[in-house]
């Protein structure tokens, strides 16, 4: 197949590579760029567990190719603290214990990242239905609405 | 000091600590390990190829096209295995299972080929293009027909469909007591197929480093020493020479205790070919070929007295285990617990049979938080006693406590045989209704019922049975089912811990600490844990069933007390003092009465490398194998309030109280999140989720796009509370608590709904409770409503 160059800008890092056309967005992310916090669940764009910023939206990285990326600007979950110091929405799933297995977790705190970033003070039920492309089977949800809540608090200054 | 106030939990936090988990900083900052992270030199892709088919023979494969594309390394067919002697292996059973098959498929989505190639996308493309020729053959779909005489058989090496036939308590004194009751009811109700579907789908890294002998294989496996033992025990590999790794594991739920073709099959390539070979479920393989969890057809009876005492429970069962009887089981119970069906209840004479069928689906039964059964056993008796209640016109709250085991009886022993260690149900039970309103809700429904709104409440008080277990009963594959606790203090104070049990997301590394630090006085910063790599940890059976706090949390405790009783006697020398006359607290030894001269667990772990006193041994750890004397019974009332929709269907629950009661609690944000964690699987349970395959044996619910699993949109509000009975047998007083809710709320979520719709004759409805199915009930009883 014939392979194509792009230059994909990650967490502000410019990864640079030959790819086939077909190759998954998540799976430059993971496989070329050797970001692993972005997780694969399912095969049908269900899950979200491949959530990624891309340009200041929220994408299931599953659902794009990478040569759609090419030239943008992507957010993964190691991108998210800044010099050592945790991202309110990651110390608040921290402090509300909204993980537990933690593999939705990079994925749910990405879209996170987006619903308080178009609405920073979000309802609960804004927040569960700002996450329902986001699938997580551990913690039943609650705390994961908590953990949001106190980053948008955070993020406000509230806290 | 407030939780909100530290992040990274810093000093002694013993029991019943609020503090944040260990193990979270990896996973917030995408740093955990799962096994589809982890990238070797030279790793090749393994892909399967699956059946079509649930039930056919193999006529002819041909590799010629698929062999053909660049970047294809090998491909493996069952004959190629079969010359290993890995075509079948043995199952936890007793059974065996097909790796790849020769001669026939037994079901749809079985793993047929194997290619591996130097990335999953040539894999993929090679795999699309083996060639396979198959003469389809009759499927064995329903047990039940399974069964019968005339049925096609889904072995091609055992005779008949039959797997087993299990039975306990007092058949005929059960038949006499059902001869003799004032009230008998009796219900059918199928406990469907569902799959657990974690996050992570099951994988494997395997390399063998042919210079050594040694092979190491990373696996999403919740019981990785146990795992080695067969590998050794089937490759003849030394076990010593065997290495498994469980990493971070994205969820296990039961169902990632199986051995699958695919561990077994990179196994074999990374051996024959020199490379480390990875193989990676995508979800719809996994959720067509994995464990499944429940399928069993249940007819239930209760006996009673007119004034509602409840006499006799007799049960019968049968129970699906597709093609192989693989049920990841304790080995003398081919139903698991089941026999924990008399439940909550003081009943005089119970008979229980089940009867297990090979079918055309994949292997499993017990995965999903079961327990080993219990989910069937609870719900079985807690429909049957709603059943009843709504047969003598009781409410359902009132004759739950009339029968109630009372707390004086305890431990109790059932007739079914268990000894049901500690338990006030009452008390939880008052404590939900309290929290609930109960009799003002039930005030609200009779309201809305002359409205004609449809209003139900439901509860479940559930006995749980957990930890296995002692010796005498309980062994996977002949191995006792112990487990252990390996912890070492190094001289500056700092402690390495190491468990044979392997969490997949329940907070291990944190609640681990706390009861060390709660004995040693060690800050819980200071102590690492570690789980899940075979040649470091001490031989474990895993984590499952709700085990680990009841066996290597024990076993936890035992060592540090070891620990300390070894500390206490250095410190005595230390302090030049009577070991009889030193005292501990907080971290600290000191002479009695003389609590300013004292010596810190950290002076006391240095002295011991330092300043041993004669006569011993230097250095400063203990190694426990706990063997627990019994089970652990925790227990819960949950009570669920739902309103249905008369134009849809849609049963919307309100409230949600759930009373837990797991003894003495060693992180209560963690029990909380577990229990939510456990409410919401049985929330999807009984609304959302099934396996069902048609006649032909084609799967319904093989991926995300059909299995539902609730989001955050479905899912409700949990409102959680608890009552302490403590565990008399267990070192901390501890019971499991992890599978509680999954096992205990589907039982609310459906008498709910069903006391909502009672009053229009409704007895039952099967799970899940989809909008169509009540909306179709409301239809026939000619209640819905067009608006």
């Amino acid at each position: 197949m014939q392979k194509v160059h792009v230059k994909i800008n990650i967490n502000e890092k410019p990864y640079e590579a030959e790819i086939e056309p077909r190759l998954l967005l998540v799976h430059f992310i993971r496989d070329i760029a050797g970001l692993t916090g972005t997780h694969i669940g399912c095969d049908t764009t269900n899950c979200g567990a491949c959530t990624v910023i891309l340009n200041g939206k929220a994408v299931k990285s599953c659902t794009m190719f990478a040569v759609q990326a090419n030239g943008k600007d992507v957010i993964t979950i190691e991108g998210l603290a800044k010099d050592g110091k945790l991202h309110p929405i990651q110390e608040g799933f921290w402090v509300k214990h909204g993980l537990q297995c933690g593999y939705c977790t990079p994925g749910m705190i990405m879209a996170a990242y987006q619903l308080l970033k178009k609405n920073p003070n979000p309802s609960e039920e804004e927040i569960r239905i700002g996450i329902s492309g986001n699938l997580c089977r551990c913690t039943g949800y609650q705390n994961i609405v908590e953990a949001i809540k106190y980053a948008s608090e955070k993020m406000k200054g509230e806290i | 000091m407030a939780i909100e106030e530290t992040l990274i939990p810093e000093g002694i936090h013993g029991m019943g600590h609020k503090i944040r988990r260990k193990e979270d900083t990896r996973f917030l900052q995408g740093k955990g390990m799962y096994v589809d992270d982890i990238k070797l030199p030279g790793m090749a892709y393994l892909v399967f190829v699956r059946s079509p088919y649930a039930h056919a023979k193999i006529k002819k494969i041909n590799l010629e096209k698929a062999k053909s594309i660049p970047g294809v390394i090998d491909i493996i067919t069952g004959e190629e295995l079969d010359k290993a002697g890995l075509s079948w292996i043995p199952t936890l059973m007793g059974d065996k299972m097909m790796v790849l098959p020769i001669d026939k498929v037994v079901f749809q989505g079985q793993e047929v080929v194997a290619v591996i190639a130097e990335d999953k996308y040539i894999a993929t493309d090679a795999a699309n293009q083996v060639e396979i020729e198959y003469e389809p053959l009759e499927p064995v779909v329903d047990p039940r027909k399974a069964l019968e005489a005339n049925s096609p058989l889904v072995r091609p090496d055992k005779n008949s469909n039959l797997v087993f036939k299990w039975e306990a308590g007092d058949r005929d004194l059960t038949d006499k007591i059902f001869k003799e009751a004032e009230v008998t009811v009796s219900q059918d109700f199928y406990y469907q197929r569902l799959h657990v579907a974690y996050m992570e789908p099951v994988g494997s890294v395997a390399q063998y480093e042919p210079v050594s002998g040694k092979l190491t294989l990373w696996m999403t496996t919740q019981a990785p020493h146990v795992v080695r033992t067969v590998f050794s025990l089937v490759t003849k590999i030394p076990e010593n020479k065997i290495r498994i790794v469980s990493p971070d594991i994205g969820g296990g739920f039961g169902g990632k205790v199986y051995v699958y073709p695919g561990y077994v099959v990179s196994t074999y390539a990374a051996i024959k070919l020199g490379r480390p070979i990875k193989w990676i479920n995508t979800r719809s393989e996994d959720m067509k070929s994995t464990a499944f969890a429940r399928d069993f057809h249940i007819h239930g009876e209760l006996a009673a007295k007119k004034d509602g005492t409840i006499l006799g429970l007799r049960i019968n069962v049968i129970s699906d285990h597709g093609a192989f009887y693989g049920d990841a089981n304790p080995s003398k119970f081919p139903a698991g617990l089941f026999s924990i069906c008399t439940g909550a209840y003081d009943i005089k004479a119970a008979y229980v049979e089940v009867t297990g069928a090979y079918t055309n689906k994949p292997a499993g039964g017990i995965a999903y938080r079961c327990s080993f059964r219990v989910t069937e056993a609870v719900y079985t008796i807690e429909r049957l006693v709603d059943i009843l209640a709504h047969e003598l016109h009781m409410d359902p709250a009132e004759l739950r406590l009339k029968n109630f085991i009372p707390p004086e009886k305890f431990p109790y022993k059932s007739v079914l045989g268990w000894t049901y260690d500690s338990g006030n149900y009452a008390a939880a039970l008052k404590k939900a209704m309290e929290k609930i309103g109960y009799y003002e809700l039930r005030k609200e429904q009779e309201e809305k019922r002359k409205k004609g709104e449809l209003m139900g409440i439901g509860i479940s008080t559930f006995v749980e049975i957990v930890g296995a277990g002692p010796a005498d009963l309980f062994d996977i594959v002949g191995i006792k089912m112990f487990d252990s606790a390996e912890i070492r203090i190094h001289p500056t104070g700092k402690v390495i811990a190491r468990f044979g049990t392997r969490a997949q997301g329940q907070g291990h590394e944190t609640t681990y600490a706390q009861i060390i630090s709660e004995i040693l006085g060690i800050p819980v910063e200071d102590i690492i844990v570690e789980e899940g790599d075979t040649d470091t940890c001490p031989y474990g059976l895993g984590t499952y069933a709700s085990r680990s706090t009841p066996t290597a949390g024990a076993a936890a405790a035992v060592s540090s007390r070891k620990i300390l009783d070894k500390a206490k006697k250095i410190a005595a020398h230390l302090l030049e003092a009577r070991e009889e006359d030193i005292e501990f607290d907080k971290g600290r030894f000191y002479v009695r009465g003389y609590p300013d001269k004292f010596k810190s667990i950290q002076e006391v772990a240095f002295a011991a490398y330092t300043n041993p006193p004669p006569n011993m041994e230097a250095g400063l750890e203990a190694i426990t194998y706990y063997n627990p004397p019994n089970m652990t019974f925790p227990f819960g009332a949950y009570i669920c309030v739902v309103d249905i929709d008369k134009g849809t269907g849609q049963v919307k629950v309100r409230r949600f109280v759930a009373v837990d009661d797991c003894g003495n609690i060693i992180n209560p944000v963690i029990v909380d999140g577990q229990i939510m964690g456990a409410l919401t699987m049985g929330f999807g349970t009984s609304f959302m989720e099934e396996i069902r395959y048609d006649e032909n044996g084609n799967i319904y619910g093989g991926s995300f796009a059909e299995y539902l699993i609730p989001t955050a949109v479905e899912t409700p509000r949990w409102e959680l509370d608890k009552t302490v009975t403590p565990s008399p047998h267990h070192p901390l007083g501890a019971k499991g608590v992890g599978e509680s809710a999954t096992v205990g709320s589907p039982a609310a979520f459906v008498n709910a709904t069903v006391d909502a719709l009672s009053h229009l004759g409704v007895k039952h409805v099967e799970m899940p409770i989809l909008p169509w199915k009540v909306w179709e009930i409301l239809k026939d009883k000619g209640v819905s409503s067009n608006e």
